[in-house]
């Protein structure tokens, strides 16, 4: 799942959709509860956690040691460190107390002490434990809107961004899984015009980039179709943007939705468009503070007034949040005191991700019957498995579909979490499942190892 | 532009319908007149530190900790935080798998579930089971979650108390049911009548609405009233026997002013009355870290307890819960610090006691100067405030005034708010830091007195 849907996120697809989004599944009523499924913590966590217990009382009851949850974008859960310069201005954020010792100064860096004065002097009172305005902070999103302009060129409005607590009917469209996860604008229009056929009216387009689970970054040319498209079509653009940060191929850079749109001379009155970006990726990962914003452009004052209100009923998003996007916007600079440690935490994080992206790439294409796509971006691998019929038939004879009986059988044997395709949707008669590229990298050895014999048993079982 | 998915005329309705005063039209116009370097004293939020109330100093050191676990490895972090407090610090982050940045489990950690249930032990005397604990990003999205899991459309009816906390009418309306209400009696001290509820039960039945759920909210918002034993046990029969769901809302139990009616919680009371009623009415509980003396608004941090649901519909809540992946994780530790506060014989024992006394004291002698003031007004009677924090004055507007609101195209009080030029603009009616408090009952008398002098023929007057 890419970012969090904060319920204002959530009422955002209620202001734009008529159809829930698969994702973002807003289930304002009881049936749709019932029909909602939310695969990334589904049943096969549930497997796990109870294995996870059983291993507990009982180191030898299974044949691992441990589980390896590699079904959840969650870093920090295995091991990825936070970036000190962060923590040192959030904890001070937290206690300014501790801006008035003598002491401090040997505690914490001469730039993080600068920056906490500053974001305090920006918060009324100093009062991190107030209810802020209900789309965040002032000055902080200030602080966001120039962070935007030096990323993108153009210029942002504070008063378009929604500090949200975390970035979170569908109608699907595929992604072209042989040409990389491309977006082909036929496909769009195809479904756009089954869709129309059906009575449905399609309000929005949601794009994921770089994608998840597929981490295909988009081609700046896609990204111009994909505009075109949605003026084209009145559509509403959502660009769920969470993993910009997260770029493993040196031929591929992010742009934003923003920056594309501006750059073909396209302004507030020719497109609809919301951009998310969150604290819980990138080479940050603080998914446990629960930190993003929304930048909402093109849309009248009447609707802007109507999202402000939705902000309100929440009164607004946790402070800690808010002040870490600032800081994610707004990262320590050369010549700060920071900068260097800053810098080498930050390159090191991307490059292990980029290097443990490529071997569990290579580990997948080794196994057969399975094709893996390069992932250029984002935290995850979603391998293609050509499941034998047998497979297929025996995941029938439990009810179960046959990526989610392969990922059952995985867990089972090798402590591995992953999510099956299902959950994603995919290509029917196709099964995938996706993995996640964050275990720590000295035990991607022991994954692989214990992947490539699990597989190998499997297919035997099974090929005919 | 051209034809707009998102213009005003093809919004979701639901979100037209919806409204939110608290942080609406007044306070809108109160925040533009603070731009332009008025001073206003906002009194229309529960949100104690944007007024001057100082967090306690305990839970903040925590958290720091927590924010920076590189600082427990400092030699000199013990020159600036207490032992105790970084005893604290390690004992939640060794709960967490991977510190503040990551996800937590959907219902929150199950450490800090475990303390809460143990909260609820020491304060009821009757066992709490954590797996029936959610917490949440303040207890406001605990309360959407649970409104949402309930209303199937708009032939579903919740029983909500009027005057009311908007969260419940905002909420009602996005999710598209119907609000009843029932109204509770301000000569009574705004006590809850058994005959009233009955009353609007048979009404909205004869509507054709089903009655789902009831609302108390205990300490009252915005009345402030204390529910007592007696009446508690009448809301409980009167569940029982109609087949409603109880949710207690009891963010405000810190916050009692008499000595007469303390808080006691509705689970204690069900359980008190033994079966049937203990086995069978459904109660979901709510708490806060944003109210009490600990006023920790802006770190969002609540839960909601469940008694007697079952564990098929605790499965749904579950997973919808797991949409949004997880509850901020400072916020979850500054809840368990609430719940297990320093005890004595701690270090940090002493100091918190002082402040969380300080605090209260004041509060409750604000609740008094308040009242006196309003009540020395003309045209005014104000019940005093038993709980909570707020007060809810009684204007009695003259005739003139109610047609000038008329011809104003306003809501009769929302005029007498918005009158003439902003010199003495109040937002409505909330708790202000004690020094300033006769200076603010003085400024308010004099706008009054005003008011009412010019808009009163002799001896008329209208209640509202």
């Amino acid at each position: 799942m890419a970012s969090t849907p904060s319920l204002l996120i959530q009422s955002i697809h209620s202001l734009v959709l008529r159809i829930s989004l698969s994702e973002y599944v807003q289930t304002f009523v009881l049936f749709q509860v019932l029909e909602c499924e939310y695969a990334v913590r589904g049943e096969i966590v549930i497997l796990a956690q109870r294995l996870q217990e059983e291993l507990k009382n009982n180191p030898n009851a299974h044949p691992f040691d441990e589980i390896l949850y590699c079904n959840i974008g969650n870093p920090q859960s295995l091991g990825q460190q936070p970036i000190t310069f962060f923590r040192e201005v959030l904890a001070l954020c937290d206690h300014p107390a501790l801006l008035d010792k003598a002491e401090t100064r040997g505690l914490f860096s001469a730039d993080s002490i600068e920056r906490a004065y500053e974001i305090l002097h920006q918060i009324p009172g100093r009062a991190t434990g107030a209810y802020s305005h209900s789309q965040g902070i002032k000055g902080l999103r200030d602080k966001i809107a120039a962070g935007i302009e030096a990323r993108d060129g153009y210029p942002a409005d504070p008063n378009d961004i929604f500090l949200t607590d975390g970035a979170s009917p569908a109608v699907p469209y595929y992604l072209d899984e042989a040409t990389g996860w491309g977006l082909e604008i036929a496909e769009l229009k195809n479904q756009l015009e089954t869709a129309k056929s059906k009575g449905i009216s399609v309000r929005a387009f949601v794009v994921i980039n770089p994608g998840n689970p597929t981490g295909q970054v988009l081609a700046e040319n896609n990204q111009k179709q994909i505009v075109d498209f949605c003026k084209d079509e009145g559509l509403v653009l959502l660009a769920d943007e969470v993993y910009q940060e997260n770029i493993y191929v040196p031929d591929k850079q992010f742009h934003s939705f923003k920056k594309v749109a501006r750059s073909m001379g396209y302004g507030e009155k020719d497109i609809s468009l919301v951009s998310f970006q969150s604290v819980s990726k990138g080479y940050y990962g603080e998914c446990g503070k629960r930190g993003g914003y929304m930048e909402v452009t093109g849309f009248s004052p009447e609707i802007m007034e109507q999202i402000y209100k939705l902000a309100s009923v929440n009164l607004c998003s946790n402070i800690s949040g808010q002040i870490l996007a600032s800081l994610v916007m707004n990262p320590p600079k050369v010549g700060d005191e920071s900068y260097e440690s800053y810098l080498a935490e930050k390159d090191a994080i991307l490059s292990s991700l980029a290097r443990r992206a490529k071997q569990l790439e290579d580990a997948f294409n080794s196994l057969k019957g399975v094709t893996c796509n390069r992932a250029e971006g984002a935290m995850y691998l979603f391998p293609n498995i050509d499941l034998p019929k047998k497979a297929i038939e025996a995941a029938k004879a439990v009810n179960t579909a046959p990526d989610a009986f392969y990922a059952r059988r995985l867990l089972n044997a090798t402590g591995i979490v992953v999510v099956p395709g299902s959950g994603f949707r995919q290509v029917p008669g196709t099964w995938h499942f996706r993995c996640t590229i964050l275990p720590q990298e000295d035990k991607i050895p022991a994954i692989v190892s214990r992947l490539t014999e699990f597989h190998k048993g499997f297919m035997d079982e099974f090929c005919d | 532009m051209s034809s707009k998915s998102l213009d005003y005329e093809n919004l979701n309705e639901n979100v037209k319908k919806c409204q939110y005063a608290v942080r609406g039209e007044l306070y809108l116009r109160a925040s533009e007149l603070q731009k332009e370097g008025k001073k206003i004293i906002f009194t229309n939020v529960g949100n104690p530190h944007a007024l001057g109330q100082k967090p306690l100093t305990f839970p903040r050191q925590v958290v720091a900790l927590c924010q920076a676990p590189f600082l427990l490895d400092d030699p000199n972090v013990g020159l600036v935080f207490p032992a105790d407090a970084i005893a604290k610090a390690r004992h939640y982050l060794s709960m967490t798998s991977g510190g503040l940045g990551a996800y937590s489990d959907s219902r929150g950690l199950p450490g800090i579930r475990k303390e809460v249930a143990e909260f609820i032990e020491r304060r009821d005397g009757y066992p709490s089971d954590p797996e029936l604990i959610f917490l949440t990003d303040g207890a406001s999205k605990g309360v959407m979650q649970i409104l949402n899991t309930i209303i199937r459309g708009a032939h579903d009816g919740i029983l909500v108390p009027v005057p009311q906390y908007p969260l419940y009418s905002a909420t009602i309306s996005l999710l598209g049911g119907s609000l009843v209400p029932y109204y509770l009696e301000e000569t009574a001290n705004w006590g809850l009548d058994i005959g009233n509820l009955r009353q609007s039960v048979n009404q909205a039945r004869s509507q054709g609405i089903t009655v789902r759920a009831m609302v108390i909210i205990n300490p009252g918002n915005p009345t402030g009233q204390c529910l007592s034993e007696a009446n508690l046990k009448e809301v409980l029969k009167f569940c029982y026997e109609n087949n409603l769901v109880l949710l207690g809302d009891e963010v405000y139990q810190q916050n009692i002013y008499q000595d007469e009616r303390p808080f006691i919680s509705a689970r204690k009371v069900l359980m008190d009355m033994g079966p049937p009623l203990s086995k069978e009415v459904q109660l979901v509980s709510f708490h806060t870290v944003s109210k009490g003396y600990w006023g920790e608004c802006g770190q969002r941090g609540g839960y909601f307890e469940m008694t007697n649901i079952s564990p098929q519909t605790v499965e749904e809540i579950y997973k919808v819960a797991s949409i949004s992946l997880s509850p901020n994780v400072p916020g979850q530790i500054f809840m368990g610090l609430m719940v297990s506060p320093p005890k004595p014989g701690d270090i940090s024992y002493e100091r918190y006691v002082r402040e969380s006394k300080g605090i209260l004291e004041s509060l409750r002698r604000r609740a008094r100067i308040m009242t006196d003031g309003f009540n020395s007004c003309r045209n005014v009677v104000c019940n005093f405030t038993e709980g909570a924090m707020y007060s809810f004055p009684q204007i009695r507007l003259p005739p003139k005034a109610i047609e000038a609101a008329k011809r104003a195209g306003k809501v009769a009080d929302v005029f007498y708010c918005f009158p003439f030029p902003p010199s003495q603009v109040l937002a409505s009616v909330r708790k202000k830091a004690e020094e300033d408090m006769p200076a603010i009952m003085a400024s308010f008398k004099k706008f009054n007195d005003e008011f009412m002098g010019q808009y009163e023929d002799n001896g008329g007057y209208s209640r509202m």
